[in-house]
């Protein structure tokens, strides 16, 4: 199996705050991989130097055989496009309708005709289990559900190979976040997709993960499968995984 | 709610404190009043009796918990009388619950605050040469190629920012110049130079007057309007996901506002000239009695046309001011709806301020060029 993600001994500060120190991990490609930790341990903002938002303080990031280090600007605007990544409130771009929102991507970056964009645009947003008569509305007007779900099709527009979740669940009913499960099971069998998720979900994490990393206190305390986590010697997974 | 009632019995060197009724967070201050009148001096036993509450808060277990850490601190006994057991409870949980004790914030001295508020201004200002520089170098290569420029979107602004700041601009300038008409007629009527209104309105609306009328309506009016408009998009986290999208936010929101702008600003200061003028135009025709005429045939032969061109030139440099401000004050914004009325004020604010600093650099410039 090869390695599409990995993060070495990177260390994060927010001015004298420590939030990251020394943390390691590596994501194996075809994966579902989460990150869990108590709220504020930093999972969001490793996903966001992930994701090249956000700069760490030491350590290095390879992702798809870049060095995030020492990325040079069209690599890095290249590597872009190879990933779709799913923001906690969906931040779907608010002047433009769901339909607009997932075409941006594709005609940004591609010479693809109108009449295509817009099959790729049912398409995608028939595939997250949305109605294509969804497609016109605008983001003020659909439920968080339906938000995250249009914020999932836009992530996927470009036919990304990793997808980069956070808190997919978080704020929906526990019949929207089974769907959401599935629909993320589904994507990686149909599309191949390696997939992060940072995910406080318990019966998602059960469902939908195939190995995670535990961040408390500023450490990974426990990187493997979910099988094995009880012999990990952390407070957050004893009372977390009871 | 039944009210609680204290009634306090006194026999010797006892005490016995007696609580009936709902004793909740509104009675506490007024316990709390009637204890420390107590003379406790020679007092060796205290008695606090809660048979008879119906009903104990946390609040105000936390004042019958003070009270009694405040007595066994004075080395007086305490019976505390209680057979109810969700009273005993609500008094077990504040009494087990382990608080540490909050932080004060730290009193700072006026030294302190004038120094560190120097150094966020400070900071402040490097962080506003840096966007600018950042700007320039590694934004302004997109406008190498004509197919990295957006047209689409600067006409969009140019649209949302100054076509429909045509009707405002343009009435705020007829009403300066109606105002700075009407009062120099006045003056001039004295010495008989009547003519004379058309050298002084048309050279300081032309100059003057029209351009920094248009800045400041423009700054108020589209500044503001950029500034908030990025930071909602920050707050939502739009910026980010264009980001992550490989939309880098200068090329698609930035670079085409302040384009946009100083494309249009040129043309809104030839209407405010406009409109100021005939605004100028009228009063000196009912007040002077100076026909429009007239009135023109002077301003064709006194004013010349560079002062109009003095005027439009101006107007780039100020709109990429304004657009700038009000764009980097947007990317100031933090995660908090707060920071959005704050930096558009700020972003207003110091537009205009940066316009007339602008002004006066021009007019000295000018006038050494001896334009
Ligand atoms: N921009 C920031 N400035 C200062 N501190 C921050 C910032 N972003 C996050 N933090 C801090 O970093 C820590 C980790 O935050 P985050 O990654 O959002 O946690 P979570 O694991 O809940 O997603 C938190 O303690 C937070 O206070
Ligand atoms: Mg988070």
């Amino acid at each position: 199996m090869s390695i599409i993600i990995k993060v070495t001994d990177v260390t994060t500060m927010f001015e004298d705050k420590m939030v990251h120190d020394r943390i390691s991990l590596s994501i194996n490609k075809g994966e579902i991989y989460g990150l869990l930790g108590p709220s504020g341990c930093g999972k969001t903002t490793l996903l966001r130097e992930m994701v090249m938002l956000q700069k760490y303080n030491s350590g290095c990031i390879e992702i798809l055989g870049n060095n995030l280090n020492y990325i040079q600007y069209e690599k890095a605007q290249k590597l872009r496009r190879e990933w779709g990544v799913l923001f906690q409130a969906g931040a779907l771009f608010s002047s433009l309708n769901i339909a607009q929102n997932i075409a941006l991507p594709l005609k940004e970056y591609t010479d693809l005709s109108d009449k295509m964009i817009s099959e790729i645009v049912k398409f995608k947003i028939n595939l997250v289990g949305l109605k294509s008569r969804d497609a016109l509305l605008y983001p003020s007007q659909i439920s968080g559900g339906m938000k995250k779900k249009a914020a999932l099709a836009r992530a996927l527009s470009m036919d990304p190979k990793l997808l980069f979740l956070d808190e997919p669940t978080s704020g929906l009913d526990p019949i929207s976040a089974r769907d959401f499960d599935n629909l993320i099971l589904r994507l990686r069998s149909l599309l191949g997709l390696s997939i992060v998720i940072v995910s406080h979900d318990l019966k998602s994490i059960y469902d939908t993960l195939d190995r995670v990393a535990i961040i408390d206190n500023k450490k990974i305390v426990y990187e493997g499968t979910l099988d094995n986590i009880a012999s990990a010697n952390s407070h957050f997974i004893k009372t977390f995984f009871k | 709610m039944e009210r609680s009632l204290l009634k306090i019995t006194h026999s010797n060197d006892e005490i016995t404190l007696i609580f009936s009724g709902e004793l909740s967070l509104y009675e506490i201050s007024k316990f709390q009043k009637q204890v420390d009148a107590l003379d406790l001096d020679k007092i060796k036993n205290v008695t606090l009796d809660l048979n008879q509450l119906s009903f104990l808060d946390t609040a105000a277990s936390i004042f019958i918990n003070n009270f009694q850490k405040f007595l066994a601190f004075k080395k007086i006994d305490t019976q505390l009388i209680c057979d109810k057991e969700e009273i005993q409870a609500s008094l077990e949980l504040v009494k087990n619950q382990k608080s540490d004790a909050l932080p004060h914030a730290k009193q700072k001295n006026i030294i302190e605050i004038i120094g560190k508020e120097t150094h966020a201004k400070y900071l402040g200002f490097l962080s506003f040469i840096a966007f600018l520089g950042l700007l320039f170098s590694t934004k302004i290569f997109y406008l190498k190629s004509v197919k990295n420029i957006r047209f689409r979107e600067i006409a969009f602004e140019i649209n949302e920012s100054a076509i429909k700041a045509l009707g405002i601009v343009a009435l705020t300038s007829f009403l300066i110049g109606l105002v700075v008409a009407y009062q120099s007629a006045y003056q001039l009527k004295i010495y008989g130079a009547n003519i004379f209104i058309v050298d002084m309105l048309g050279l300081s609306i032309l100059r003057e007057l029209a351009p920094l009328m248009t800045a400041v309506v423009i700054a108020g009016r589209s500044g503001s309007a950029f500034t908030a408009q990025i930071g909602a998009m920050k707050i939502t986290e739009e910026l980010d996901a264009m980001r992550t999208m490989g939309f880098d936010p200068y090329m698609f929101l930035v670079i085409p506002r302040i384009i946009a702008l100083m494309v249009a600003m040129p043309i809104l200061i030839f209407v405010a000239d406009v409109s100021a003028v005939i605004g100028g135009m009228i009063i000196a025709n009912l007040d002077l009695g100076i026909t429009p005429e007239l009135f023109l045939d002077r301003f064709n032969t006194v004013i010349d046309v560079k002062h109009f061109f003095v005027g439009i030139t101006k107007g780039p440099f100020f709109a990429f001011l304004i657009a700038s401000i009000g764009v980097y004050r947007g990317l100031m914004v933090q995660n908090d709806t707060q920071s959005i009325g704050f930096n558009t004020t700020k972003s207003v604010v110091e537009a205009i301020f940066a316009v007339i600093i602008c002004d006066a650099i021009f007019s000295i410039a000018f006038t050494n060029l001896g334009i």
